[in-house]
Order: structure tokens, then C-alpha cells, then sequence
């Protein structure tokens, strides 16, 4: 122990300590120190280096000191230390944790929980006499500040400890968080925040994070970083039958992946969706000749069967986990020494914190094995490989925060206390998110708040906030606040529908009843594409589409040894990293780098280069090639399958206009293929320039636009802008969701809102998650911008070895339209056809 | 008779009740045979009603429709226009409706006799809203209400909102639609904010016992569909 920070250890801690045979480790007593200064503090630290008790160490220290608290938030101490995390299993687990020094010291601390869970005697009680240390999340801290008790909750605050932050700011949950941690520094300017984080590209962003900004200056917490321990021990797994050109089931390495789990003790088997966790968990069961206790855990899984897995895995009772990002977060599983990452890495930094899991010593490397499913993946994995040698990190850039969130939290703090506008917007912009916040745009959300913020000033009458003679804005009545309550948080569920397994009537053979029990979960759009008789992977088992009843799909089970006709490898929804994808583009164009690869790679590649041409780093191969009777057009931009489909549905109508009579695309993480029944290659040949002008960055102007008219997922987007803003209420007061007539249709509002208010604050939201979320604009807008002047058309007679890894999803992936005429064209001519026939 | 802008079949031929029935892209549907146009469950100023209530829905749902409306009359200039009732989101509805889209309202009716069918949200309507008030009319062989009714009469009628929903090959489209076995017809509603009942719905079937066909409304045509080819929700 570091005799500098020793002495701020009081004698009973040191003691505990030693009674466990533990020493503080030199970044706990640094966190010490800087709780003595009254600094706030960035900690940045490996899994496994007790990042954790680090953050509580001061207050506990602190708390043992003060002695036990007495009376209520009014006359005696208030709340002392605020612990958020980003998932309430997180908060439960680490009270539990912190419980065992605070009982083996007796130490005279409270400590308490509050979510969704937390029944609601006990959360009046907690407002009543606040806890020493409250565990939480960012949505009931949201809540806790729009509560009109919030200030003398708050008054007496020290502390806030902000868990697994790197995860938290990449979302809109991290801009309600740093709207609702401004407002508790403003509550408590006593009080120092300090983040717990694994490592990132860019600490400044979430050192910016934690301290209130202030106009043109930037404030930056203190930063301590652990250094990691061991290099992890992370390979590719290497197999010798050649691996697909496309696809994501990484079928021929499951037997390794099962040998893998055979020797170790305990694995977790990453992938990147739920459909690949139902393959995975199948496939591994198929060769288990062994019995060995092999589960499945994914979001969509029944909570009852999920606590069951997670409660069995921190028993040490399984061997094996398959299991997606669900599981991703810091809570302790036990004894894992070994993750297997099925499929694409996707970033550097991801597959990092992942392979965290495996080891909870940090001295000891982690062992990890990346396990590529398709040949592009082989690249993706060997850039990922390099990445982490060299340590670099490709975290995403810090947000600029969503005005819709703003919208939430303007009622929000409406509701907990009367405001002035100024003063509102001065804490607001002391948030790093809103640093940049414009007082127009501040006004356009308030605006939004209380009418609507319409040209056409109709709904004056109804106001939600109104501005009183005092100058202050307040909420209109309780109901207004009981609104906002119902509707607080920034996760809109995608519309999920109940999976139930029935059974077959006997009384009427061929009847399905809806008997059996409740299976999970699927997204409504997926159910939406099956028909009686299909077949698909759901909770590990093969079931058979019944129908749809009363609002479940209904399934039986299939008899056993049926393939599910459904294809369940659908590619990930985050696209590899910009980074990587840059790496992957340089391993491309280098030959001397192909020595790293395996040689059916290398072979591949050489076939390409003769063929046809591999481009440099920053160029752009466009191949074009008759097929059938079709001609087709490939490219590469290695930009992700949401980039791609933007770029696919912007090229079609590109080549529409230049009556080239596109027919559809397809569109992987890689590439993208677009066919059509005009020659492309021939017009490129009558018109130099042609295709420099097809892949012009002006199609983000007007066809982007024209495109966004339409587009469902532009729709899908301002669907939760919209929800989050509070225009559309989850639920009334006191009123039943009655089925679809009740409710408002997002699109229609869209429409409407679209043609009349184009520049309305809910359309720039909405524009603003395009640019990153489902349809990825900034990201194909750097493409575009890249590839000026670096466009290599290659005319082909027939398709090149690169080209054919995204042929192979024709057919297989589905055809992306938003033309509503098409397909009611095609079922149009179902009718004709039937009465021909 | 009609003028059809270019690329745009604006209308759809069917036959009801052994006369000649135009659909009408717009949602609304035109006689010939007695020059009247109909429409159905208009729900003027749903936003505003819906804003009462906190949900400060974009307030331009009125004109937006009150434009489709126009936009059809004036193509079609009929005798009569009959409104099949829920023309109002609610009976506070009148009351509401901003000035620049009463005039707009009175310019539409100008010139031609104007019916009002009344409908489960709108049961009553202020005189000042010109044009003649009626629970249920008839028109020639066709009974004409808010809400269908089963039986074998020829009736035309809304109240349901029908829409028709469209899967081919893992691309699904969902569209307002006229239902119709060629003796009855269900319109679709032509209201901006008017969301949709799926034709597949159990509510639907007392009316059509031997089935219909979906005249679903496309971006630039209207296309027959049969019934085996609509999915559910």
C-alpha cells in the first residue's frame, strides 16, 4: 500500500482488508484521494481490476465516518451516494455486493435499490428517508428528479457513481443521463461524480461527461486509468475445409467450437443476433453426445427462462452459455475461462470488452477465440486481431444530444418544479451532450412541450406547460405529470409479439388450441412474414407457424428432424467499425499482407486479381456483368448492411431515372449487388463519367429526401422520436389499450407533419437518428465523399470471385422495397394468375 | 368525365348493386348513374381532439383531408356529395374547425346539394355546418349509412376503416381498401388521421358470408386483390 494515500484508509478498513488477505489497489486510494479533494474522476480500468468497490470506497468511508443517520430528507441528512447503472440486474447485484464489507465491518450504512421492480410503499418510504447509497437507473433517476421532493432529496448529495458509462453515453439513454445529472450538480454543487469505465478511444469525451460544461471552455474530470494486466490470449479459429463466401451460421466450425467447450470449463458463446443464437444452440446440441449442460440466453426468451440460466451460471452448473448482447455487461458470471465469438467481430473495442468477461483476474490473460462464418469474416477477424495487438481502440464518437430526449426532460422538470426558461437552458447546455445547444432549438423543444410547437399556434388552450405572470413555466395539472410519468425512458421496444406453443384439439384433429405455455418473444415484423406451415428456430427448438391468435403467434413443435425453412442467419444491426472496415480495405489491396491470411483466402484473392482488378485502400471496384438476362452492378464499400441498403435504395432510383429499369438489390455488411433489365456497363461505356455521376454525393439531396417520403424505416424512426418526445403516449391514464383503433398511426402523423412542417423540431430528430441509426446516412455520406475521383468501373463478362459472396444472398436476403405498388401489383397478379389457371 | 393526370389511374371500375361504381385513388367512390360522390368517416378535427387530451398531434389533419376532398370534387364535380358519416372525430368538432378550412368546407359545397349521414361520432351536427342531416338515406337499390349493416340489401357504408394487408415474399405493404362482393360495399376512411381496421378481422366477416374482394389504394393505382392473398396484423 502506497504510504501517500494510506493514511485516508480509516484503521477498520484497513483491517477488513487485511482479514481478507487483500491489499487496496493503488487506483482505489487514488479514488480516495480525489473524493478528498472534492474532484470529480474518470476511472478507466480493465474487468477484474475491482473498478467497482473503487467507486463506493470513498463513500464508505465517508458514511462510517458521519455515523448512523437519523430523521427524514427534510430535517436530518439526506441521500448520500447515487449509483446508476445501465441494467437493474447491475444495481441489484452490486448492492448485494457492497452489502458484505458494509455487514463484516458493521458498518452503520443503508443501502437500497429502486427500478421498475421496487414496489411502491417502499419507493414513498425511500422519498420519506432517503437510504445512504441508492442503486438505480437512469429512467428512475429521471423520475426521481421530475418528483416534486427531488430537491430535498438531492440537497444533501456527494456522490454519483456512474456504472459502465462507455456503454451508457452511446445511446439516448446517455443524453437523459447527462440531462439528469446536470440538474442533480445543480440540486447539489457539493456533490463529485465519478464514471467506471472499460477502455476507450476517447476518455476526454466521457471526462467532458461527468463536470458541468460552461460557454466556450471545456471541463474535463480527473482521469486515472488501470493499465491492462496480461495481453489476452485471442486467436482465430483456423479450420481446413474452406469456409462459405456468404452467411453467418458458422456451421463447419461447430465441431471445433464443441471441443473447445469440452476442454474448458466454463464458455460463453458470443454471436451477434438472436437467430444466430438459436442456430448456434441447436447445432451445439446436435453433437453433444457428451450431455454436457449447454444453455441459451437472448433478450427475446422468457424472463423466467433467462433468470434460470443466469441463476444456474453463477452456480458454476453450466458448461457452456450461447448468448448475445444480453449478456454483454459487466455482471458476474462466475468462473468463465474462455469466450468464443461467433461471426464477426464488428469493432475493435467491442470484441475487447467482450472477451473482459472471461476472466475476472486480471493478471492471468483472457482466452478468447474469434470464429469467422464466411470468408469476408476471415478478414474482419484478422483486422479485429490486429486491432487488439496494437490496443487501439474505435469506440464511437460522443454523441450530440437528441432534442426528443430534451423534449422528455423539459416536462419533466416542469414537473418537479416551476423553471425560468434561462435558467433551464443554462442547465441544460451544462450537460456535454447539449454543450452545443442552440437557444432556438431549446425554445423549438419547449415550444413542442406545451402546444406542439406548430406554425398554425391552434392548441394554445390545451397547453401541457403554461407560462404564469411570475415568468415561470409550470406543468398544467396532475394529469399532465401522471402522463409524463407513464412515459418517461428512451427505450422504445420494437413492437414485440408473444410466441405460444399450442396443442392439437381431439375433438377436431387439425385444430390448434392455444394451450401450452409461453415460449417468448419475436419482433412483430418477423411474425408478420410467416405463413401457416413455416418453419422456423425459436427457443431452441424447430417450431411450426400455426397462425396468429388474439394477439400471440401460435406454434407447434415440428416433428423431430425437420430444417427450418425460415432462414435464421440474418446479418447483425451494428456495422463493423470504420476502423476495421479501413483495415479490412488495406489488407485487401496489400499482397504482403495475404501471408497472414489463410491460404483459401489467399487463393481467393489471387483469383479475384486475375479475373478482374482489387482496388486500392480508398478506391471503389464497381463491377458490372450480364446475367440470365439480367445485368448486375457490384460494389464493396465495406460499410455495413444499413449504409448499403441506404445506398441500394438510392442507387435504384438513380438508375430508374436514368431508364436503366432496375429490378431490386441485395445488400450485405460487405457489398451490395443491384440488378436491372437495362445494360449499365454499356450506357458507362456511351457516357464517361457515368458512373462518377451514379455515385455523386448529391443523391443525399433530393433522392434522399424523395426516398424519406416513403421510407418505413424513416417511419420506424420518427416512431420513436415521437414516442420518446412524448406526442404519442405508451399508454393513457387509466385506460386500457383497446387494439389498434384507439391509438394514433405514427405514419399518418408522419405525413402529415412532413408535408406541412418539414423543418418541424420531431422531423430533425428524426433526421438526426437517420443520419447514424437504421439508415446510416452520415456513414454511406463519408463513403460517398471518399470515393470522388476513385471509382475503377470494371466491365466483366461474368461475375468476378469477389462479386460472387453477394450474389449468394439473392434469394436468400430479402429484397429491400418500399414500393407499396409493386407488391400490391404482384398480388394483383396472384388473382389473375389464379383465374387463368 | 374524369381527367387522369399522367402515370396516375386515378380511377377503378367495379360494379355494386348492378350499376357502374367508380373507386377513386382519393378513397372516395362516384355513381354515375345518379352523379353523387361519397365518401366516408372524414374525422375532421381528430388532431385537435386528440390534443385535448395532451397529445399535441401536428394540427394540419383538417386541411389535409379537407384538400383530398376538394381535390376529388372538383375532378368529379358531382350532383351531390353524401359524407358516410364520423365527419367529426367528435361533436365538439364544428365548434373547432378553424376558419380557414370553414371556408374551404363552404367553398367544397358550393353549387351542389351536400349530405351528411350521421355517424357514431358525430350523432349530432350544428346547422351551421351547411348541407342536410340524415341517419341513413337510400340511393336508388343502395341503402346508405354510418354502419353496415348484415343482410342480404345492397348497401354502401363506412364506420370500419378497412385495410388490406399485403405480403410477397417477405415484403409486406399495408393500404386503406373498398371491400365489396359486388352487392355490398365497405369504403375506406378518408380522414388524414383515420388509422384502420385489418379486412382479415373477425368484424368484417357477418358482412361478406361468401366472401369480397379488396380494391386496395396504391400510391398510383387502386389494385383488386383477392381475399386469399390479404394477411392479418
Amino acid at each position: 500500500m502506497s504510504k501517500a494515500f494510506a493514511s485516508l484508509l480509516p484503521k477498520i478498513f484497513r483491517d477488513w482488508f487485511e482479514s481478507r488477505g487483500w491489499e487496496p489497489r493503488e487506483h482505489q486510494l487514488q479514488l480516495l484521494a480525489k473524493a478528498e479533494a472534492g474532484r470529480s474522476v474518470l476511472l478507466v480500468a480493465p474487468t477484474g481490476a475491482g473498478k467497482t468497490l473503487a467507486g463506493f470506497l470513498p463513500s464508505l468511508v465517508e458514511l462510517a465516518e458521519l455515523g448512523p443517520r437519523r430523521g427524514t430528507a427534510k430535517e436530518g441528512r439526506g441521500l448520500h451516494t447515487l449509483y446508476i447503472s445501465p441494467l437493474k440486474a447491475l444495481a441489484t447485484d452490486i448492492a448485494r455486493n457492497l452489502e458484505t464489507p458494509v455487514q463484516e465491518m458493521g458498518l452503520p450504512i443503508r443501502i437500497e435499490t429502486r427500478t421498475g421492480d421496487t414496489p411502491s410503499h417502499k419507493r414513498a418510504r425511500q422519498i420519506e428517508r432517503p437510504p445512504d447509497i441508492l442503486l438505480t437507473t437512469p429512467e428512475q433517476l429521471a423520475l426521481l428528479l421530475a418528483h416534486r421532493e427531488a430537491a430535498d432529496f438531492f440537497k444533501d448529495l456527494r456522490r454519483v457513481v456512474l456504472d459502465e458509462l462507455h456503454s451508457l453515453v452511446t445511446s439516448k439513454r446517455g443524453d437523459l443521463l447527462s440531462l439528469g445529472l446536470a440538474r442533480l450538480l445543480n440540486l447539489a454543487p457539493q456533490a463529485t461524480a465519478v464514471g467506471l469505465s472499460a477502455t476507450v478511444r476517447e476518455p476526454d469525451d466521457l471526462r467532458r461527461y461527468l463536470v458541468p460544461q460552461r460557454e466556450d471552455e471545456t471541463s474535463l474530470a480527473d482521469l486515472v486509468v488501470v493499465k491492462g494486466g496480461a495481453q489476452p490470449d485471442i486467436r482465430m479459429l483456423e479450420l481446413d475445409e474452406r469456409l462459405p463466401l456468404a452467411g453467418h451460421t458458422a456451421s463447419l466450425s461447430m465441431p471445433a467450437i464443441y471441443g473447445l467447450i469440452k476442454r474448458h470449463k466454463t464458455t460463453l458463446v458470443f454471436v451477434n443476433t438472436r437467430l444466430q443464437a438459436e442456430y448456434t444452440f441447436q447445432e451445439l446440441w446436435k453433437l453433444n453426445d457428451d450431455g454436457l449442460a449447454i444453455a441459451l440466453h437472448h433478450g427475446s426468451l422468457d424472463v423466467t427462462q433467462r433468470r434460470r440460466v443466469e441463476e444456474a451460471m453463477a452456480a458454476g452448473k453450466l458448461k457452456a452459455v450461447v448468448c448475445t448482447a444480453t449478456l454483454d455487461l459487466g455482471i458476474d458470471w462466475g468462473d468463465v475461462d474462455l469466450v468464443v465469438n461467433v461471426g464477426a467481430p464488428k469493432g475493435a473495442s467491442r470484441i475487447m470488452q467482450r472477451i473482459g468477461r472471461s476472466n475476472h483476474r486480471m493478471d492471468e490473460p483472457s482466452q478468447a477465440y474469434l470464429v469467422p462464418a464466411n470468408r469476408f469474416e476471415i478478414l474482419e477477424c484478422r483486422a479485429a486481431l490486429d486491432a487488439v495487438h496494437e490496443a487501439a481502440q474505435d469506440t464511437p464518437d460522443a454523441r450530440i444530444g437528441a432534442l426528443d430526449v430534451l423534449c422528455q426532460h423539459i416536462l419533466g422538470m416542469a414537473c418537479a418544479d416551476p423553471f425560468k426558461l434561462e435558467d433551464l437552458y443554462e442547465e441544460v447546455r451544462s450537460a456535454a451532450p447539449y454543450a452545443s445547444l442552440s437557444w432556438e432549438d431549446f425554445e423549438a423543444c419547449v415550444a413542442f412541450v406545451a402546444t406542439g410547437g406548430y406554425a398554425l399556434r391552434a392548441y394554445e388552450r390545451f397547453a401541457k406547460i403554461v407560462k404564469g405572470n411570475d415568468g415561470l413555466w409550470r406543468v398544467r395539472d396532475g394529469k399532465v405529470a401522471q402522463q409524463y410519468r407513464l412515459n418517461v425512458g428512451t427505450i422504445v421496444e420494437a413492437t414485440m409479439i408473444k410466441v405460444r406453443l399450442g396443442k392439437t384439439s381431439r375433438a377436431r384433429p387439425g385444430t390448434v388450441l392455444p394451450r401450452g405455455r409461453i415460449l417468448g418473444e419475436i419482433e412483430e415484423y418477423f411474425a408478420e412474414t410467416l405463413t401457416p406451415g413455416d418453419t422456423f428456430l425459436f427457443a431452441g427448438e424447430v417450431l411450426r407457424f400455426e397462425g396468429i391468435a388474439e394477439d400471440e403467434v401460435l406454434v407447434t413443435r415440428a416433428a423431430s428432424g425437420t430444417d427450418p425453412m425460415i432462414p435464421s442467419y440474418e446479418g447483425g444491426k451494428f456495422p463493423l467499425s470504420t476502423f476495421l472496415a479501413a483495415r479490412v480495405r488495406e489488407i485487401l489491396a496489400d499482397p504482403f499482407e495475404w501471408d497472414r491470411l489463410p491460404p483459401q483466402m489467399t487463393e481467393w484473392l489471387l483469383q479475384q486479381r486475375r479475373r478482374s482488378f482489387l482496388p486500392g485502400p480508398r478506391d471503389l471496384l464497381v463491377e458490372t456483368f450480364p446475367r440470365g438476362n439480367r445485368f448486375y452492378m457490384t460494389c464493396f464499400p465495406f460499410e455495413g448492411r444499413l449504409a448499403h441498403q441506404t445506398l441500394g435504395m438510392l442507387l435504384t432510383r438513380r438508375l430508374e431515372r436514368a431508364r436503366l429499369k432496375p429490378l431490386g438489390f441485395v445488400a450485405n455488411d460487405y457489398g451490395i449487388a443491384v440488378y436491372a433489365s437495362g445494360d449499365i456497363a454499356a450506357r458507362a461505356a456511351r457516357e464517361p463519367g457515368f458512373m462518377d455521376e451514379l455515385f455523386s454525393e448529391d443523391m443525399l439531396g433530393d433522392d434522399l429526401e424523395d426516398w424519406l417520403a416513403e421510407s418505413s424505416l424513416m417511419k420506424r424512426t420518427f416512431r420513436q422520436c415521437a414516442v420518446i418526445a412524448g406526442l404519442i403516449e405508451r399508454r393513457f391514464p387509466g385506460e386500457q389499450k383497446t387494439g389498434r383503433q384507439v391509438t394514433i398511426s405514427t405514419d399518418l402523423v408522419y405525413d402529415v407533419l412532413r408535408k406541412h412542417e418539414p423543418d418541424h423540431v420531431l422531423l430533425r430528430a428524426a433526421r438526426a437518428d437517420a443520419a447514424t441509426g437504421l439508415l446510416d446516412v452520415r456513414r454511406l455520406g463519408m463513403m460517398l465523399q471518399r470515393i470522388r475521383g476513385r471509382i475503377i468501373h470494371k466491365p466483366l463478362d461474368r461475375v468476378s470471385p469477389l462479386s460472387v459472396s453477394v450474389m449468394l444472398e439473392i434469394g436468400r436476403e430479402r429484397v429491400y422495397s418500399d414500393n407499396a405498388d409493386e407488391i400490391l401489383a404482384e398480388a394483383e397478379a396472384a388473382l389473375l394468375d389464379e383465374a387463368l389457371a | 368525365m374524369t381527367a387522369l393526370r399522367k402515370n396516375k389511374q386515378t380511377t377503378h371500375e367495379i360494379e355494386l348493386a348492378g350499376q357502374l361504381a367508380l373507386l377513386d385513388l382519393s378513397g372516395g367512390l362516384y355513381l354515375p348513374a345518379h352523379d353523387a360522390l361519397l365518401v366516408a368517416d372524414l374525422h375532421f378535427e381528430k388532431g385537435s381532439s386528440f390534443a385535448r387530451r395532451g397529445m399535441m398531434l401536428p394540427p394540419y389533419d383538417t386541411r389535409e383531408t379537407l384538400s383530398a376532398l376538394s381535390d376529388v370534387v372538383s375532378r368529379f364535380n358531382p350532383r351531390v356529395v353524401i359524407a358516410l358519416g364520423d365527419s367529426f372525430h367528435d361533436i365538439g368538432g364544428p365548434d373547432r374547425l378553424g376558419d380557414e378550412e370553414r371556408s374551404t368546407l363552404s367553398g367544397v359545397q358550393a353549387g351542389r346539394e351536400w349530405i351528411w349521414v350521421t355517424g357514431n361520432h358525430d350523432r349530432i351536427l350544428p346547422e351551421s355546418i351547411g348541407g342536410q342531416v340524415v341517419v341513413e338515406m337510400a340511393l336508388g337499390s343502395l341503402t346508405l349509412r354510418h354502419e353496415p349493416v348484415a343482410g342480404e340489401q345492397a348497401e354502401l357504408a363506412g364506420h370500419l376503416h378497412p385495410v388490406g394487408k399485403v405480403v410477397m415474399r417477405g415484403r409486406a405493404t399495408r393500404r386503406r381498401c373498398f371491400l365489396t362482393d359486388g352487392t355490398r360495399c365497405v369504403m375506406p376512411a378518408l380522414g388524414a388521421y383515420a388509422g384502420g381496421l385489418n379486412a382479415c378481422d373477425a368484424a368484417f366477416k357477418p358482412l361478406f358470408p361468401n366472401g369480397f374482394t379488396a380494391h386496395l389504394i396504391g400510391t398510383e393505382r387502386i389494385f383488386a386483390i383477392a381475399k386469399a392473398m390479404l394477411c392479418r396484423d
